[in-house]
């Protein structure tokens, strides 16, 4: 981290990696001091709503399973913060940081965790299941590897209609030996599609360590598919930005497929039912969060740009953990879902009864 | 009135929907080139071009679900399984995703899909390839289930599928895709459904879909010439939505069911339909609802016991006299 730091300046060569620090890229450089605020905001607003969600979750608040991105937060915002009007995002099932990244507002978030009509998908997704079309953001899927192809779909929607977009297909390293993911490979290396499969490898496919899942390096195996791919550490915002803004002007652009692995790290067990005491050191974890935490990192960086000081961390924190708060407040206050929603959003024909063409009964006792 | 083959009525019904809207795209192993597996496709390439009319990998759990998602950001995919039994390896597509997205996102999102292909039995090609799954795809709210029996129904009905805003699976069959019969050359649309009396009668109602329909058809010809009886027919057509008015008039009239299905018997489209049946039209029963169904076991290779194992005109005729016996 530190030498990271040292080297936060335009232009300089990290000591550490010998490699030009990308702080100086220029998707980075460009970037105001608005900005650079606005995306460390993300990462702790991030942060923060996902700790109030494991509270709710343990005074009972919330049902079923909880996937925390507490760790991961750079590749979120990272890879978000670079989406154009045409650029669409598409992930499984840890997927709240994603979908603050995409700007949701956190009350429909944690209403939808609480289970109650004022979620953004009604109650009726859950935590797995989060959903903001209108900001391009397709879920939120439960199924490992299951979204994969329906992000190339996306990204085969936006080449059929000749649009510059492209869609990041999020998976996670558990998710790389399912057979949906490789048939989305070849589909989309096969026909061009404007597709960027983003490994983000946590390290663990819930409890088993990519040494004991998958072989060789994850992505590379694009190369079997003749597809290009990267790989790099997730943990600094820039690095991160830096890393993907080249591919998705290869897909916008060219619409050029690749495979991207981006190294991360989670600080909490797979859900927050996982104990997390037997296939992980507790010390692997705190190495980590004292070397690469990407909040840490990132602060460290903007701090060294004179771009935030210990006045307007302590600020944008606690407004963080102010909004997180209200957040639960709303979704406290607001009402379940009633019986009578169950058989609304299934069919678009029985939501739109004025519209609708067949006849017959599309529900049975 | 043109006849058509019951393959050429879906290529009219595709080569009119794909006229009419630019989002509509035709996807499938061997659609373009190749012409189709059994051709229903033919000619389409020619006409629409390859962005159009595409050639996709033996991959269908990456076709469906890519159609999937093209779907949700407005395009209009027609995917072709080459048989429905290819449906397995795709299933978590169709129905984790295709079936639930709409619900799951509060209704954010629509999936105006079309999965079409032949669901059948009868052509001695074993288990893996004879699969009718029109009851497994029902049991997913979500999705809606048409089967066919006719040419004019399938192209009626694959053009109401086409512009439908939910996903529709379409069941059509190999042994069906020969069968001729009128099919207008305009543009009409039958609505999905609505299910069509087949057949008027007054001794018993057979309520059916699919290729069953026609040998119920052959069947109550034979049961009318040599036996006096009179048999009414009900083509469901459509599975989900399902028009249970239709049948309980006709049970209404005739007093006697029995329900021909090519589906193994267990949890099959006949059980649901026996139970309602019976739940809104009890008084109206003057006999048990009887079910013909194929006979419970995978399907077997050996051409004249399959023959037997599925229903047939005779299986049909036997059945009625049963009923009414």
């Amino acid at each position: 981290m530190t030498k990271k730091t040292s080297a936060a300046e335009v232009g300089q060569i990290d000591p550490g990696t010998g490699k030009p620090d990308p702080a100086a890229a220029p998707v980075n450089a460009s970037l105001s001091a608005d900005q650079r605020i606005a995306l460390y905001r993300l990462m702790v607003r991030i942060r923060r709503f996902e700790e109030r969600s494991l509270r709710a979750y343990q005074a009972k608040k919330i049902g079923g399973f909880l996937h925390l991105y507490i760790g991961q937060e750079a590749v979120a915002v990272g890879c978000c913060s670079l989406m154009g009007k045409d650029d669409h995002v598409i992930t499984a099932y840890r997927d709240h940081g994603h979908a603050i990244a995409v700007g949701m507002e956190l009350n429909p978030l944690m209403a939808e965790l609480y289970g109650k009509a004022t979620g953004c998908s009604k109650g009726k997704g859950g935590s797995m299941h989060f959903f903001d079309p209108a900001r391009n953001y397709w879920g939120g899927h439960g199924i490992v590897g299951g979204q994969v192809p329906l992000g190339t779909g996306l990204a085969y929607a936006l080449k059929y209609k000749g649009l510059k977009g492209a869609c990041m297909t999020f998976l996670g390293d558990g998710a790389v030996n399912q057979g949906a993911v490789h048939e989305a490979y070849n589909l989309a290396a096969l026909w061009d599609l404007p597709v960027i499969f983003v490994i983000e490898n946590n390290g663990y496919s819930m409890g088993t360590s990519q040494a004991r899942s998958s072989a060789g390096e994850l992505a590379r195996r694009a190369e079997g598919y003749g597809m290009a791919w990267g790989s790099c550490d997730a943990h600094d915002l820039y690095e991160v930005r830096a890393f993907m803004s080249g591919f998705l002007e290869k897909a916008r652009n060219s619409c050029k497929p690749a495979v991207v692995e981006l190294r991360t790290y989670r600080y909490r067990g797979h859900s927050v039912a996982d104990p997390d005491n037997t296939y992980r050191v507790k010390a692997e974890i705190e190495e980590y969060r004292k070397v690469k935490d990407p909040l840490q990192v990132f602060q460290n960086r903007l701090l060294a740009e004179k771009v935030l000081d210990d006045a307007l961390v302590e600020k944008i924190d606690a407004e963080a953990r102010a909004e997180a708060d209200v957040s639960a407040d709303f979704a406290e206050a607001s009402p379940f879902p009633t019986a009578d929603d169950l058989q609304k959003d299934v069919y678009w024909e029985a939501d739109n009864p004025s519209q609708r063409k067949s006849g017959g009964r599309l529900f049975f006792n | 009135m043109p006849v058509l083959q019951y393959r050429e009525a879906i290529r009219q019904a595709l080569a009119e929907e794909l006229t009419r809207d630019p989002n509509v795209v035709v996807l499938g192993e061997e659609v373009a080139q190749f012409h189709g597996a059994y051709k229903v496709t033919e000619g389409l390439l020619e006409k629409f071009g390859p962005k159009r009319i595409v050639d996709t990998p033996i991959s269908e759990a990456g076709f469906i679900g890519m159609g999937i998602g093209a779907s949700m950001l407005g395009i209009r995919p027609v995917l072709e399984l080459m048989f429905w039994s290819f449906y397995s390896v795709a299933f978590d597509q169709i129905l984790n995703n295709a079936a639930n997205v709409r619900y799951m996102s509060g209704g954010q999102i629509h999936c105006p899909i079309v999965i079409r292909g032949p669901a059948n039995g009868g052509t001695n090609v074993g288990a893996t390839h004879s699969h009718t799954p029109e009851n497994v795809l029902a049991n997913h709210p979500g999705v809606k289930v048409v089967v066919p029996s006719t040419p004019y129904d399938a192209k009626g009905l694959l053009k109401s599928a086409i512009r439908d805003n939910d996903p529709v699976m379409f069941l059509e069959n190999t042994i069906l895709y020969g069968d001729k019969g009128e099919v207008p050359a305009d543009d009409y649309l039958i609505p999905l459904g609505k299910a069509d009396v087949k057949r008027e009668g007054t001794d018993l109602t057979i309520v059916s879909y699919g290729r069953p329909v026609i040998q119920s058809l052959a069947a109550a010809n034979l049961l009318q010439q040599e036996h006096n009886i009179s048999v009414e027919i009900v083509d469901l057509r459509s599975i989900r939505p399902l028009d249970m008015d239709t049948v309980l008039a006709s049970v209404r009239k005739t007093h006697r069911v029995l329900i021909v299905e090519e589906q193994k018997p267990f949890c099959g489209v006949g059980a649901q339909l026996s139970h309602m049946i019976q739940s809104e039209a009890f008084d109206e029963l003057d006999a048990p609802i009887a079910r013909l169904c194929t006979i419970d076991a995978p399907a077997i290779y050996s051409p004249p016991v399959e023959t037997e194992q599925l229903p047939n005109p005779q299986r049909i005729l036997k059945a009625v006299i049963e009923v009414l016996d």
